[in-house]
C-alpha cells in the first residue's frame, strides 16, 4: 500500500488521538506528564497556549477528546482527560510571572471584538502578544459571554471566569462592558483595521404551540432562564417542572431547577435516551440528582386553567430507524398529559444577526448565516472576520477557541498584506527520541491498571440546596496522578528504521497487543486482513515500511498500540525507538 | 531482555480459541534472553501452535535440559508441568514421564549443546525407543551462555565472533533422527514463524518420536557475516521442500487446493497434514529419500527445511512394551500387584 506518510510527523500526530481530536490540537499527554511530575504551572501553561481557559474548559468541555482516547479501546474508559485540566489550573499557584506580556511598543493596529466569549477572548489573547490594540465589546455586565450567562454556576464557579479573563485583560486588552452594538455598519466607521465577530448563537428556539401564549407567564426559554439565574434574577421555580429537550442546555436547566427547590422536575425529549444530544456523563448526573427523563414524547399543546399553566399534552412516538439508519419518529396516536407548573424550553439555539445590516456589503448564505471561508473565518467584507458560534454555527467552547486561533491568524496575516490562505504558517512537529539506556526512557513507559478515578463530589443533599455551590470537589493529587499514569502516551511514536532490522521478529513476539507483522506488501484492505491481531478500525492508520532485506513489509496497525515501547526494548537493533512528537499548532505571529 | 513486564490486557480485544483463551493465555514469564534472541520467536511459535490446536494447558508436560534455549520453557505455557532436567538429560526425564504417564503431550526443548553434545547419547536413545514426544532443539551453532564457544553442530569453515575457523565436523541431528528411528522429522526456522508453527501442530499431534531442528540465530554471539547460523545466512540458504498445514480431525477438510500439489498425511490421532509441495517432487513418507536429499543439498550449501520426512504408521515406546490403555500412575495396588496366588501360578508355569 502507500507509503506516503509512513515514518512522516504527518502519520505521528494522527496517532495521538486525544490531541487529533481536539479542536484546538492540546498537547494532552504533554501536559498529563507534566501533572505526574508535580509541575502544575507548567502543565496549566501548555494548556493556556492552546486553549486559553484550562479552568473554565476543564469542568464544562464537551471533551471530544475523551471519546478518542486510545485508552478506551484497550480498557473500559479513556483517561479523565478534561478534569485533569481543572487539576492543573486548582494546583498551579500563581503563574503571573509565568504569563507572557504583550508585545511592545504595539503594531499601532487597531481590532474590535464584538462579544466577550471565548472565541472573541481567543482573538484577543493571540493578537495581543503579536502588538495589536484589542478593544472587546459586550453588552453585559461581566465578561465570558456564554461561558457566564448560560453555564450553571455549580459547574462553573464566576471566580475561574474572572481568573482566566482576567489573563486576557492584563495583556492590555481592553474590555468594554455594557456596551451593545447594534450596527456593525456604524461600528465599522469607528476606524478599525479589523473586526472580529463573537456574538455566539444568543436566541433560544422556542416551542409554537398552543397554549404557548396563553400560558407565557410559567413558560421560559431554557439559556434565557439560565442567563436570568445567572445573574441573580431568578430565586424560585415551580415545585413541578418539564424541561422540553434533550441536550446539555435541558441538563442545566433541569439540573438548576432542581437546586431552586423543584421537587417533580422531568426532562421530556422527542429521541430516545441514546439519541439525545446531551453528552454522557451529563445524563448521568441528572439522573444521579433525582431527575426523570422521558423519551420518545413529542410535545403537542401547553394546558392552563386562564393562562395558569397545568400541562402539557405529548404524544408517543416510536423511534423507528431506515435502511440506511436515517432516524424517523412515527407518531402512535397515544397521547399524555403529564401536570406541571412550569416548562422550561431547551430545543436548540439560533443565531441572530439582526444588528447587520444587509446593505453593507456583508453577504449572508440562505440559512441567514455570514458567507464565509470556513479555514480563514474570513467575510466577504475582507478585514470582518467571524468566529465561536457565531462563525458556523453553535458547537461548543473549545471549537470557539480553535476558531479564534485561526481568526487570529487571518487577521495578522491580512493586516500584514500577506494572503490569508497560501501564507498560512504550518504546524510546528518535531520528533526526538526518548532513549536513555538500555531499558530507560524519558517517559514512564509501564502500563497502569489502575481504572478511571472518580472526580470527589460535594454531598449531594448539600449541593442540591445551593444553585451557586460548585458540586465537583477536583481531583486531588494522589488521584491526579493516579489519572495521569493511566494515559498511554501516544505522543510517543514507534519509528521504525527497516534499514537496520534483521528481522529476528522480537518486536512481534513482545507487543502485547499483537500490532506488528512482517508481512508480503499489498493494499490496505488486503493487508488488514492478515495481520497478526484483526485490524478492523479504519479510522487508525496502518504504519506500513518497506525496505526489509526480504523484501517483505512492517506493518503495524496503530489503533491498539499500548506506546509500552517493548517493541524498542526487544529491538537487538535499535530499528524501533520511541520518539516523542511535539506537535504545536500554529497561532497568529507563528 | 526486557525489565518490564509484558501489560496485561485490559480490555476482551484478542481473538479466542475454541477453549475460550487467547494466545497470552498460553505464555509464560518475561524472557531474560537477549533481545532479539531466536529462541524466543521459538517460544512465540510453540505459543501459537498450542493455541491453534485448543490444547488444555495442564495437559501438557515441557521438558529441557540445561542452556539459553532450556531456559525458555519458562517463557511459554505459564500453566503446565514443567521439568528442568540436570544438562543434557532431558531425554531420560522425558521417557520416564511418557512411561508413567502416557495421556499427557510431551514436549521436550534442547539446545544444540545441550542434544548433540553432552546429551547426544540421551537423544539417540530417545529417538529409537519411540517416546511419544515432540522434540525440538534450538540449534545456534554456538554455547551462548559460555559466551559464544562452537557447538558440535557449527559447519566446519564457519568463522566465530572473533574470527577463528572451525575445524571440526557437524553433527547433523536431523540425519541422526533419521537414521535412529524418529517417525516424523522437521528442520525450520525461527525468522519463519508460517513454517514453524504448522509443524510445531504437527509434531505435537504426532504420536511417536517427532523431531524438530529449529535454526535459532544467537544474536550476540552468531549473527556475523561468516556464520553459517545467522539471520541472513538462513534465509539466503533456506530450501524449504514443502509447506504444511494442520487440519484437526473435527474440521472438514477444504479441497480447493489443485490436485497434485498436495499431498494428505492422516495421523494415528485423526488430524490431518497438507502437504504442499514446493517446487520439486519431495516425497515425505521415503526415509531414504529424505537421507539422501538432505546429504545431497548439504553438500551443495543448502539449509533443507521442511517436514522431511513422516511415519503414517508410526508407533511409540508404549506400543513396543504393549502397556495397558490407562496411564501407569493411574494403576492402584490391586493392579499392579495381583497377590501371591498369581505368583505361585506363574512361578508353577516356568517350573
Amino acid at each position: 500500500m502507500s507509503r506516503a506518510n509512513a515514518g512522516q510527523p504527518g502519520h505521528f500526530h494522527e496517532v495521538i488521538d486525544c490531541q487529533l481530536a481536539c479542536p484546538a490540537h492540546t498537547p494532552v499527554p504533554e501536559y498529563l506528564r507534566l501533572i505526574a511530575a508535580g509541575r502544575y504551572a507548567d502543565s496549566y501553561m501548555i494548556n493556556w497556549y492552546s486553549n486559553v481557559f484550562p479552568g473554565i474548559l476543564g469542568r464544562v468541555c464537551d471533551r471530544p477528546c475523551e471519546p478518542a482516547c486510545r485508552r478506551g479501546r484497550v480498557d473500559e474508559e479513556p483517561v479523565a482527560i478534561c478534569r485533569m485540566k481543572r487539576v492543573a489550573a486548582d494546583l498551579k499557584g500563581d503563574i503571573r510571572a509565568q504569563l507572557p506580556t504583550a508585545s511592545t511598543p504595539g503594531n499601532g493596529k487597531k481590532i474590535a471584538c464584538i462579544g466577550a466569549g471565548p472565541a472573541s477572548l481567543t482573538v484577543a489573547r493571540d493578537l495581543a502578544l503579536e502588538g495589536y490594540q484589542v478593544t472587546v465589546f459586550d453588552g453585559g455586565k461581566q465578561a465570558g459571554g456564554m461561558m457566564r450567562s448560560q453555564i450553571p454556576k455549580f459547574r462553573l464557579p464566576d471566580s475561574v471566569i474572572d481568573e482566566e479573563c482576567g489573563y486576557v485583560a492584563d495583556l492590555g486588552v481592553e474590555i468594554v462592558l455594557d456596551r451593545w452594538i447594534d450596527s456593525l455598519g456604524a461600528f465599522r466607521a469607528e476606524g478599525w483595521d479589523a473586526v472580529f465577530v463573537g456574538t455566539g448563537a444568543p436566541r433560544g428556539r422556542d416551542a409554537d404551540l398552543p397554549g404557548r401564549h396563553e400560558a407565557a407567564e410559567n413558560i421560559h426559554v431554557g439559556i434565557d432562564w439560565l442567563s436570568n439565574l445567572a445573574f441573580g434574577h431568578i430565586d424560585s421555580v415551580g415545585k413541578r417542572v418539564i424541561v422540553l429537550g434533550g441536550g446539555n442546555t435541558a441538563m442545566d436547566c433541569c439540573r438548576s431547577a432542581r437546586r431552586l427547590g423543584a421537587e417533580d422536575v422531568r426532562v421530556i425529549v422527542r429521541s430516545g435516551f441514546d439519541e439525545m444530544k446531551a453528552s454522557p456523563w451529563e445524563k448521568e448526573e441528572a439522573l444521579h440528582e433525582g431527575i426523570v427523563i422521558q423519551n420518545c414524547m413529542v410535545p403537542m399543546e401547553f394546558v392552563h386553567d386562564k393562562g395558569k399553566l397545568t400541562g402539557v399534552v405529548f404524544e408517543h412516538v416510536e423511534v423507528q430507524f431506515d435502511a440506511k439508519g436515517k432516524r424517523a419518529l412515527v407518531p402512535t396516536g397515544r397521547m399524555e398529559t403529564v401536570g406541571c407548573d412550569q416548562v422550561l424550553i431547551a430545543i436548540g439555539q439560533e443565531n441572530s444577526f439582526t444588528w447587520i445590516e444587509r446593505d453593507i456589503g456583508l453577504e449572508f448564505d440562505k440559512w441567514g448565516m455570514p458567507a464565509l471561508n470556513e479555514k480563514t473565518l474570513q467575510s466577504s467584507i475582507p478585514n470582518i472576520f467571524f468566529g465561536g458560534d457565531a462563525a458556523l454555527g453553535p458547537k461548543n467552547i473549545i471549537t470557539a477557541v480553535a476558531q479564534g486561533h485561526e481568526a487570529a491568524i487571518s487577521i495578522d496575516l491580512f493586516l500584514q498584506g500577506k494572503d490569508v490562505v497560501a501564507d498560512r504558517p504550518g504546524d510546528m512537529v518535531t520528533l526526538a527520541s526518548q532513549k536513555m539506556g538500555i531499558h530507560e526512557w524519558a517517559y514512564d513507559n509501564a502500563i497502569s491498571e489502575e481504572d478511571r478515578q472518580k472526580v470527589p463530589m460535594r454531598d449531594l443533599e448539600i449541593a442540591l440546596k445551593d444553585v451557586r455551590l460548585e458540586l465537583e470537589l477536583g481531583f486531588d493529587v494522589k488521584k491526579a496522578c493516579a489519572e495521569a499514569e493511566r494515559c498511554l502516551n501516544c505522543d510517543m511514536a514507534t519509528v521504525f528504521t527497516p534499514q537496520t532490522c534483521i528481522e529476528c521478529d522480537s518486536c512481534v513476539d513482545i507487543c502485547p497487543t499483537e500490532c506488528i507483522t512482517f508481512t508480503d506488501d499489498g493494499e490496505e484492505d488486503d493487508l488488514r486482513g492478515r495481520l497478526k491481531a484483526p485490524a478492523p478500525n479504519h479510522d487508525q492508520p496502518l504504519y506500513v515500511a518497506d525496505g526489509l532485506k526480504t523484501g517483505r513489509v512492517m506493518v503495524k496497525d496503530e489503533n491498539l498500540c499500548l506506546h509500552c515501547g517493548l517493541c524498542s526494548e526487544r529491538c537487538p537493533t535499535n530499528a524501533w525507538d520511541m520518539q516523542k512528537v511535539d506537535w504545536l499548532v500554529a497561532h497568529a505571529g507563528a | 531482555m526486557t525489565y518490564l513486564a509484558k501489560p496485561r490486557l485490559l480490555a476482551d480485544v484478542q481473538p479466542k480459541n475454541a477453549l475460550g483463551f487467547t494466545r497470552r493465555d498460553y505464555e509464560g514469564a518475561i524472557s531474560t534472553l537477549c533481545a532479539g534472541c531466536g529462541h524466543d520467536s521459538t517460544s512465540a511459535a510453540i505459543v501459537q501452535a498450542c493455541f491453534e490446536l485448543d490444547i488444555e494447558p495442564h495437559r501438557v508436560a515441557k521438558l529441557s535440559g540445561i542452556g539459553c534455549s532450556s531456559k525458555t520453557p519458562d517463557y511459554f505455557l505459564g500453566a503446565s508441568h514443567g521439568f528442568n532436567s540436570v544438562h543434557g538429560r532431558m531425554p531420560s526425564v522425558a521417557t520416564g514421564a511418557a512411561l508413567a504417564n502416557r495421556d499427557l503431550t510431551y514436549l521436550g526443548v534442547s539446545g544444540d549443546g545441550d542434544s548433540a553434545s553432552i546429551g547426544i547419547g540421551q537423544f539417540a536413545h530417545a529417538m529409537r525407543r519411540g517416546v511419544n514426544m515432540a522434540y525440538i532443539v534450538e540449534n545456534n551453532g554456538v554455547y551462548g551462555l559460555t559466551k559464544g564457544q562452537f557447538s558440535a553442530t557449527a559447519d566446519k569453515g564457519s568463522k566465530s565472533k572473533k574470527g577463528v575457523l572451525n575445524a571440526d565436523s557437524p553433527i547433523d541431528l536431523v540425519a541422526l533422527a533419521l537414521q535412529l528411528g524418529a517417525t516424523y522429522v522437521a528442520r525450520s526456522f525461527s525468522g519463519d514463524k508460517d513454517q514453524l508453527v504448522p509443524l510445531i501442530k504437527g509434531a505435537l499431534r504426532h504420536k511417536g518420536p517427532a523431531f524438530i531442528d529449529v535454526l535459532s540465530p544467537c544474536v550476540t554471539f552468531n549473527n556475523h557475516a561468516g556464520s553459517t547460523k545467522s539471520y541472513d545466512y538462513v534465509r539466503e540458504h533456506n530450501e524449504a521442500v514443502n509447506r504444511i498445514e494442520v487440519i484437526m480431525a473435527r474440521n472438514a477438510i477444504e479441497a480447493s487446493y489443485a490436485p497434485g500439489s498436495l499431498r494428505r498425511v492422516v495421523q494415528h490421532d485423526g488430524s490431518v497434514l497438507m502437504l504442499r509441495k514446493l517446487g520439486l517432487d519431495y516425497d515425505p513418507t521415503d526415509r531414504i529419500g529424505a537421507m539422501n536429499h538432505l546429504h545431497e543439498r548439504n553438500a551443495l550449501g543448502e539449509i533443507v527445511t521442511g517436514l522431511l520426512y513422516v511415519d503414517e504408521s508410526a508407533e511409540d515406546l508404549h506400543r513396543h512394551l504393549n502397556t495397558v490403555e490407562t496411564p501407569l500412575n493411574q494403576l492402584d495396588d490391586a493392579e499392579l500387584c495381583p497377590g501371591n496366588d498369581l505368583l505361585q501360578a506363574l512361578n508353577a508355569s516356568l517350573r
